[in-house]
């Protein structure tokens, strides 16, 4: 399986996300925002950071660059696409998820880690984790306040899109949402961060499930492909 | 917004006339001298760019001599004061950069920014040495917290570290938060970064070659921060409000970009030379890297990179707009260099060349518009030997007895007045407000003793920490100046660590009071002294001087930065106690010391007296039985016992270890004395049932004195003295005490 790091200007959990594929031992690549060719990837990280430095709102620029048309054509093909932090703020500029990140209800950046709740286990990334497991993951942001409109919580509830609330709200998060994925449940974004919770000398391993989580998915995928 | 002009500039004759050269801080005596370097009057942009190379934040020309004492030298020791940062040997090919920088004028008038660009600095400081910045660290003193002012500079200091930090992404993984009257209306802001490098890649700033290029790379030059240097060398005023153009602004992005850039152009081996522009910008970095190869630099000034439009020669020359740098290359490299900026889309101009007559010549619309001599710029300043008297406050507090209070007999009650106190309180209020777990090599959080970030690809660590006590160095420089950097070490060794090196970060007042100069003199002799002892050399450093407010000086505040080494990362401890049943031992003498300790002055509401007493030779035996120790695989965790002494320090250990205590002490001190006494190289071990024994004896055979004071476990903090109960508190209600005090105060 091959895994596709995406870099923008201003990305800084690249090197995180990259340290995490290789802790579970699978091939990862940096790859440059102005690329426009991803059909090597099978999975598609879009890392946390300040692309573009946050200016004009955080992920604002970034839905432009080149290499988001092509994120966009991963997800259409059921590719597998996780965005983190910034990475997640990006997908739902780029409309490949519903919503948007607000400040943190303090106003203020929030560094922690945070006990969430698997609500949804049933995704390629989260089916290895129990239904309503609490797993420690932290956090880093000051825009992480998830906000959708009443209509879009009911269809996030109604598919089964929530993926992990947070046991302890804290940024103001509209239902305590952490992560949500698309219908299809092929893309996921979420303000916590898995990658850093990849072994206990850093704190939590509990985020490592999510990637290999992602590896069995594919594998899966992969097995019934060349079956059938 | 106005559009700003620049002002018709003075002549020559009449700086000369009307003494125009004193408004930027040149004496009399000064400009004469540059007159005689010059053969000449200078004109108004080489005034101004003597200026700043001659001001004491360029110059050092008040702390040179006391600079001089330090020891900066050691086996490990790969680069000592000089250039942008130290460096130090940890093995394998590899090195640890690291220095302190402060910021404190321009945060005192604009605390985000000021603040934010001090970050944004100590890291270009680090990466243009060629390393890697894997963590930023940082100190700061405020006023009490109490006023609306002293609050809005705390929040927005705060932030502005947080904002440039999280931005670039280099996690902020320790520091401290000292709050204090003293500090009224001039905080004092530290900023440290720690690098990591190999051997190969050391670069240094020096412009080599003659005849080639020399380029300019990061954003546009602005008119802001103009004099920043020598805004940082005057007291501030009711007119440093006034001066808040002479404050940068910050642009982490930019950072981050001209950070990877310039690590990748490093990388590829074709760098001559490199140097951030920092104070005084373009003026300091091309003179300092012409003086360093011995050789000239014509400047062009016509293909600087402007923001604004009509900027004359002295406000490009003085301009300390952020997030630039300065390299040389070969001719045959540029097309690479340039290549490399292109593609992070980071602005690089050809702006100069070097020459072989020793000059720094700025031309301008095809004409010179100054030239001036490198050596007379970066080595002839004056230097001196300021006089220096005994303060009469220092020869008065040795009459003062510090145990003359009345006892304190609600123990309790004090332990948790002292943990609410902010200076002692939780720091969860700043720390989380930064990202210290971004390159996920962190692996002790801020709040323990000292932060350990982890070296990738082997087993080793580096702890960090800054450290310094600026009452106990008001009531007696000299040992407060030792135990600075003592307890730097202290810290060190308890996360399991062997000290290496510090940075300095000299914070001070007025220079030119003699009273001012004698603290900094003890305090240099005191620092100086514990560096050799403890095997730990100065290999940079910052001078803040004229920290001065309403009130008079600061208290001298002489931060020490320092960095260890973890040999193994199994060897990596925290001050949290870990498991029920585990023996508590102290290691140390308790003495009656009371002068300067955080118990007098939250509950006497005085410092006074002389500090605690301080023998390196008994602060060496102790860290060299606790570093063993740990090393040995005996010891559960570790704390050094600082403010508040033995109760604060069992009480930490206690919340953070989300554990009780049971404590009993033997003694023949008062009640209140043993429990908050603040003697120095005192440290507090925990041992597993088992191994306590050998833990006790290996300490012992080092000749250190060590008792088995109690046990960990239950939910409550008892303290027993002489066999009757002193303290009995929940240690949840603690927790909720020395976690909740600084957010109340700021809500």
């Amino acid at each position: 399986m091959k895994f596709a790091v995406l870099v923008f200007p201003g990305s800084n959990c690249d090197i995180d996300c990259y340290k995490a594929v290789e802790e579970i031992g699978e091939s990862v690549d940096y790859v440059w925002h102005t690329a426009t060719d991803l059909s090597a990837y099978d999975c598609i990280l879009v890392p946390g950071g300040f692309s573009y430095g946050d200016y004009l709102r955080c992920g604002a620029i970034s839905r432009f660059a080149p290499v988001m048309a092509e994120v966009a054509k991963a997800a259409e093909q059921g590719k597998f696409i996780l965005g983190i932090c910034n990475g997640f703020q990006i997908l739902t500029e780029a409309g490949l998820l519903p919503g948007a990140l607000r400040r943190n209800e303090s106003m203020k950046f929030r560094c922690h880690d945070t006990v969430l709740k698997v609500v949804n286990n049933d995704t390629p990334f989260t089916r290895e984790y129990g239904k309503n497991e609490e797993v420690i993951i932290p956090i880093a942001h000051g825009e992480g306040n998830y906000y959708c409109d009443e209509e879009t919580l009911e269809t996030l509830k109604r598919n089964n899109q929530i993926v992990f609330t947070y046991g302890d709200n804290p940024n103001g998060s509209i239902a305590d949402i952490a992560g949500i994925c698309n219908e299809r449940g092929n893309v996921i974004g979420m303000m916590p961060h898995p990658e850093r919770a990849v072994n206990t000398l850093f704190g939590s391993e509990d985020g490592k499930r999510m990637f290999t989580s992602i590896l069995k998915s594919w594998r899966d995928s992969h097995d019934t492909a060349s079956i059938s | 917004m106005t559009q700003q002009v620049s002002a018709k500039e003075p002549t020559a004759e009449q700086i000369a006339e009307q003494h125009i050269y004193q408004q930027m801080g040149v004496s009399e005596s000064e400009y004469e001298l540059i007159c005689e370097f010059m053969g000449r009057k200078p004109n108004y942009t080489e005034i101004g760019v003597f200026s700043v190379m001659w001001s004491e934040h360029c110059a050092y020309k008040n702390s040179k001599p006391l600079l001089r004492r330090f020891p900066t030298t050691g086996p490990r020791v790969l680069m000592g004061p000089g250039e942008g940062a130290g460096i130090v040997d940890i093995g394998d090919n590899q090195a640890v950069v690291f220095k302190i920088e402060s910021h404190n004028h321009p945060s005192a008038v604009e605390p985000f920014q000021g603040a934010a660009t001090g970050v944004g600095g100590i890291i270009r400081d680090i990466f243009s040495m060629g390393a890697r910045p894997i963590a930023t660290l940082n100190s700061l003193r405020f006023g009490k917290l109490e006023s609306d002012r002293v609050k809005y500079l705390f929040e927005h200091v705060v932030s502005g570290i947080a904002g440039y930090g999280n931005c670039i992404g280099i996690p902020t993984v320790g520091g401290e938060v000292v709050f204090d009257e003293s500090y009224e209306g001039n905080p004092l802001v530290n900023a440290m970064c720690v690098g990591l490098i190999d051997h190969d890649k050391i670069q240094r700033g020096v412009a080599k070659g003659v005849g080639n290029p020399v380029f300019y790379v990061g954003p546009p030059t602005g008119r802001d921060g103009i004099h920043g240097a020598t805004f940082a060398s005057i007291e501030l005023s009711e007119e440093s409000e006034a001066n808040r153009t002479a404050v940068q602004v910050g642009d982490p992005f930019m950072e981050k970009l001209v950070m990877e850039s310039c690590l990748e152009l490093i990388d590829s081996g074709i760098v001559l030379g490199i140097q951030d522009m920092g104070a005084a910008g373009l003026t300091c970095s091309s003179a300092e890297m012409a003086s360093k190869a011995g050789n000239g630099l014509e400047l062009y000034l016509d293909q600087v990179p402007q923001r604004e439009e009509g900027m004359t020669p002295y406000e490009m020359m003085l301009s300390e707009s952020q997030e630039r740098m300065l390299f040389v290359v070969e001719p045959k490299d540029e097309a690479q260099a340039q290549e490399i900026f292109d593609r992070w889309g980071v602005i690089c101009a050809k702006v100069g060349k070097v020459t072989d007559d020793g000059r720094l010549k700025l031309l301008h619309h095809g004409e010179i518009v100054g030239d001036m001599p490198v050596t007379a710029l970066v080595d002839e300043c004056p230097v001196y030997d300021k006089p220096s008297t005994v303060p009469a406050y220092y020869i008065n507090s040795d009459k003062i007895d510090s145990l003359r209070y009345d006892e304190v007999t609600d123990l309790g009650g004090a332990l948790k007045q002292i943990l609410g106190s902010p200076t002692v309180a939780s720091k969860a209020w700043v720390y989380d407000q930064y990202d210290y777990m971004v390159r996920t090599s962190t692996a002790v959080r801020p709040g323990s003793d000292a932060a350990v970030v982890t070296v990738s690809g082997t087993r080793k660590g580096l702890a960090m920490t800054t450290d310094c006590n600026g009452r106990y160095v008001y009531l007696d420089p000299e040992v407060g100046g030792k135990i600075a950097v003592s307890e730097a070490a202290r810290n060190i060794v308890c996360t399991g660590a062997e000290p290496l090196a510090i940075t300095d970060n000299l914070n001070f007042g007025n220079p030119e009071k003699p009273e001012i100069f004698w603290q900094m003199e003890q305090a240099v002799d005191g620092m100086a002294e514990a560096c050799r002892e403890l095997n730990t050399p100065v290999i940079g450093g910052n001078v803040s001087l004229y920290n001065e407010n309403a009130g008079g000086s600061i208290y001298p505040t002489p931060v020490v930065g320092m960095v260890g080494l973890v040999h193994d990362i199994d060897h990596i401890t925290t001050q949290a106690f870990k498991n029920e049943g585990d023996t508590i031992l102290l290691l140390g003498d308790t003495k009656a010391e009371l002068g300067g300790s955080e118990f007098q002055t939250i509950l006497h509401g005085v410092a006074e007296g002389r500090p605690p007493a301080l023998d390196l030779q008994v602060e060496k035996k102790l860290l060299a039985s606790v570093l063993g120790a740990i090393q040995s695989g005996l010891v559960q965790s570790a704390h050094d016992l600082s403010e508040g002494g033995l109760s604060v320090a069992v009480a930490e250990s206690c919340i953070s270890g989300g554990v009780g205590a049971q404590v009993q002490i033997e003694t023949d001190l008062r009640s209140d004395f043993a429990l908050f006494s603040e003697s120095q190289s005192r440290i507090l071990l925990s041992a597993t049932p088992e191994k306590a024994e050998q833990l006790k004896n290996y300490i012992e055979g080092h000749g250190v004195p060590v008792v088995r004071i109690g046990t960990v476990g239950g939910s409550n903090l008892t303290l027993d003295i002489n066999g009757k109960n002193a303290l009995n508190e929940s240690v949840e209600a603690l927790k909720q005490v020395w976690k909740d005090a600084i957010p109340c105060l700021m809500k």
